[in-house]
């Protein structure tokens, strides 16, 4: 159930283009900053398998310069807090 | 927290925060929109606490978010003046590291060759009978302790008194010997005094950064993010001299590379063309510096019980510039490597005195068999030019582990040490046993073994019962295998502390479950001399114990309950209490328990209620002389050290059966062996085995691509690996690159147990190896 966060450029002038299709994507959520071109992108997937069809179809996406994970986390690995 | 169906979204913002805070640094004055900052307001339901990060020896703080009994949350301290609110992937993820599936919870005792879970109290008293029994038929120096830089002050401390000062043995090493020990006979020889004068607010001040073989941005990544960021503010500059190309290189203005070992002799030449330019600050030298020379040709230990005593003779400045004849930049370029422009374009930003410059290093001049003299080396280079203990002109050695500083240098866990002084020196040893509360005699006047000699000793039955707590020997000695058949010898009896099974509990007889980090009270001592405390925040898996109780239970089971009378639920401030008294003064007075609970950290010498940022110099460090401007009081004369170390080349190079070099090192992602972050699922998948880099070039004619398996074959043994061509980093043409990380593919199976003679520290850096596609 791995949740992911990852720091991503966008090609020049294509970041709104480029949030747009990340938010598109189910699974995706986005931060942008608003005084550069960098945007925060948080995965939330089920499965190692399904985490590996989204990040084909996020490589598909043709604005995305560069991406680079920052950090992940399964809330498996974590014991649960639930209360 | 109500988190029923809100967990994944509580993680979300864990992972959002992350990337806005590595964000925040990577891109200064970086803004998001309001509503995407807010949405993170539920992480602050969370009781917060503080405490140094659990891993490398940059000492971040971090506040670790508890709930229910569970660390669920961890962010940089933004109060933290190490970090400032910044952690690498290891700190953000060091909380994940407590929870791995195979917890040790219980004392496991070895029999007939399967270990079986006992009670606490019965591996406690097992363990003290048989070093009881051991030191009755073998002596006292029959028994030791190896410890590590990931001891708290508090474990390092009990087992120094326990072992020293009680039994009294000298067999207490600690793996740091295998990181900095060449760093701290570095700081002795030249200073007279360990630990570095600057500290990290040197980066806010310094105009260049030379890092000597030094892959920061791996190694130390939240420094490096520091010095980047003063790139983007102030348009430093960054110069990597390297013997391979990495992240680093990649990152630098400049990057230089170097062949093996030549760094002796390019420092050298940065000396020579310093003189030679006129470019001595010839008042600081005069006032503070003397010259000396010392033995040469020492050898490299390679054998047992080798024994080396340096004898440092007295120079003078016409005697050394003479000496530097022989390391003129061209001379000196033919075998290093390095362009002649290239070494004078290190002198001139050296030589500038209206250019503050820092130089940072950490396993590569320290892995190194003349580790010493490279230390030495550098710090010649600013004490020329009069560089040093003023904000920003600062050599700083970096330390690895979060207390090799804290307690194996300050505690003085090593064999020759005790936490104020040497045992050689009698006035010390009657200062530490009066504190102790034991009889003069008990401190033995001799060093015993240091690291690679003590497990030689084991070898050879000179010990017979050795005690490793927090360490993973079974993958990080060289020449491995040796060291692993003598542990599996009769008669021989290990007991290993950890926290996760590793290769080193596999040979233990008693294996004791530790309590992690945060589990138990302690304190870490950081590469700029900052002390942190970090409390008791959660309660250890099953009979986990930390190390210092441990230690306590096995020392009165011996006999000392007098000397190890603390109460169980004080017994780190008291420890601790009892510790500073051996560095009262102010030279290294430490911080009040009281204050360093109440802050992110305080550095000694702590005076008048004051850390000391930069010592040496009077106008910051109250323990100078009044009048002397800079007083290196470490030395008799309060004069610094300018030595005469020539280049001399290693004990093993590449020849025609073994014709690579082979360098061994760290990952960003792994901390040290990886027995823990192997543990932690986004780190392990991001770096799962260990690999060969090797030069495309090389890979090419061997017919290698990334993914192969290659052979590596070296005098000592074989393993395979897969290859990396032009991935994380890139060596140079006939040199091969292995992280040591790995437990299932041991580098150090291959590596050379020579060391330098001064300091005892092996060279992980240098050995000849033979390449073949496998």
């Amino acid at each position: 159930m791995p949740i992911k966060s990852y720091i991503v450029l966008p090609y020049d002038g294509e970041k709104e283009t480029l949030v747009k299709s990340l938010k598109s994507i189910a699974g995706c959520e986005v931060a942008e900053a608003t005084n550069e071109e960098i945007i925060l992108l948080v995965t939330d997937t089920q499965n190692e398998e399904e985490e590996g069809q989204l990040k084909e179809k996020i490589n598909g996406v043709k604005s995305l310069k560069f991406m680079s994970m920052v950090s992940g986390y399964s809330p498996e690995n974590i014991t649960s807090s639930t209360s | 927290m109500k988190v029923a169906t809100n967990r994944r979204e509580f993680l979300k913002k864990m992972a959002l925060l992350s990337a806005m805070t590595t964000a925040a640094t990577m891109f200064p004055g970086i803004l998001f929109a309001e509503d995407q900052v807010a949405g993170l307001e539920g992480l602050d339901n969370l009781e917060w606490k503080k405490s140094p990060c659990r891993f490398c020896g940059v000492g971040c703080g971090v506040l670790i978010g508890t709930q229910n009994g569970k660390a669920v949350a961890v962010k940089g301290d933004p109060a933290s003046p190490v970090n400032k609110g910044l952690c690498c992937v290891k700190g953000y993820h060091s909380i994940m590291a407590l929870y791995g599936k195979d917890r040790l919870t219980k004392p496991l005792v070895k029999k007939n060759g399967t270990f079986v879970e006992t009670s606490m109290k019965e591996a406690l008293d097992l363990i003290a009978s048989k070093m009881s029994s051991t030191i009755k038929d073998h002596g006292k120096d029959s028994v030791a302790i190896y410890g590590s830089g990931q001891w708290t002050i508090p474990d390092g401390y009990t087992a120094s008194k326990f072992f020293k000062g009680c039994i009294g043995t000298n067999n207490v090493e600690a793996n740091a010997r295998l990181c900095m020990s060449s760093a701290v006979t570095g700081f002795m020889s030249s200073f007279g005094i360990d630990e570095p004068m600057g500290c990290y607010d040197d980066i806010d001040y310094a105009d260049v950064f030379v890092l000597w073989g030094n892959n920061m941005s791996e190694m130390h990544p939240v420094l490096f993010s520091r010095i980047l960021d003063q790139r983007q503010k102030r348009g430093v500059k960054i110069i990597d001299f390297a013997t391979r190309t990495t992240r680093t290189s990649m990152a630098a203005d400049k990057s230089i590379i170097f062949n093996p070992q030549t760094d002796l002799a390019v420092a050298n030449a940065i000396c020579y063309e310093l003189i030679n330019k006129g470019r001595v600050n010839e008042s600081f030298v005069s006032k503070h510096c003397v010259f000396k020379k010392g033995e040469t040709e020492m050898g490299y230990g390679l054998e047992d019980n080798y024994a080396f005593n340096d004898k440092p003779a007295l120079i003078d400045f016409e005697e050394f510039k003479n000496f530097l004849e022989d390391y003129t930049p061209e001379k000196v370029s033919k075998y290093s490597g390095v362009s002649v422009k290239d070494i004078k374009y290190m002198a001139a930003y050296y030589g500038n005195p209206n250019t503050k410059v820092m130089s940072l290093w950490c396993m590569g001049p320290n892995q190194h068999t003349r580790g010493t003299w490279m230390n030495n080396l550098i710090y010649n280079i600013h004490l020329l030019t009069g560089k040093i203990s003023t904000p920003g002109n600062s050599p700083f050695s970096l330390t690895g582990q979060p207390s090799a500083c804290g307690t194996v240098r300050e505690v003085g866990t090593l064999t020759h040490k005790l936490p104020h002084g040497v045992v050689m020196n009698e006035e010390h040893r009657k200062f530490a046993a009066e504190i102790w509360g034991v009889p003069a005699e008990n401190i033995s006047p001799k060093p015993t073994y240091h690291t690679v000699e003590m497990f030689r000793a084991l070898d050879r039955g000179d010990i017979r019962f050795m005690w490793i707590q927090v360490t993973n020997p079974m993958v990080t000695m060289p020449k491995l295998k040796r060291y692993r058949d003598a542990t599996e010898k009769k008669d021989r009896f290990i007991v290993v502390s950890d926290v996760y099974p590793t290769p080193t509990t596999e040979i233990a007889d008693v294996i004791l479950p530790s309590a992690m980090w945060i589990e138990r009270e302690g304190m870490y001592g950081n590469s700029e001399r900052r002390t942190q405390h970090f409390e008791k925040m959660l309660t250890p898996p099953g009979d986990a114990m930390s190390d210092t109780w441990q230690l306590v239970e096995v020392a009165r089971r011996m006999g000392f309950e007098k000397q190890f009378n603390y109460k169980e639920e004080s017994h780190i401030e008291e420890i601790y209490n009892e510790y500073r008294k051996h560095h009262a003064g102010k030279k290294h007075n430490m911080a009040p328990y009281e204050v360093l609970k109440e802050n992110p950290g305080m550095q000694w010498p702590y005076v008048d209620g004051k850390s000391t940022k930069w010592r040496f110099n009077e106008k910051y460090d109250p323990a100078c002389k009044e009048g002397s401007e800079f007083d290196f009081y470490g030395n008799p004369d309060g004069k610094a050290v300018i030595w005469q170390r020539p280049y001399e080349a290693p004990p093993e190079m590449p020849d025609e059966e073994y014709p690579y070099w082979l360098c061994t090192g760290r990952v960003v992602e792994h901390w040290h062996t990886g027995s823990m972050t192997r543990r932690i699922p986004v780190l392990h998948q991001a770096m799962p085995h260990a690999y060969v880099e090797l030069n495309p070039e090389d890979a090419k004619r061997l017919n290698i691509a990334t993914g192969d398996l290659v052979k590596l074959t070296t005098r000592r043994g074989e393993i395979t690996v897969p290859a990396a061509i032009n991935l994380r980093g890139v060596p140079e043409p006939m040199q091969v690159f292995v992280p040591f990380f790995d437990e299932h593919m041991l580098i150090n199976e291959l590596t050379l147990d020579a060391f330098c003679p001064i300091s005892k520290q092996p060279d992980y850096k240098k050995c000849a190896v033979k390449v073949e596609k496998a």
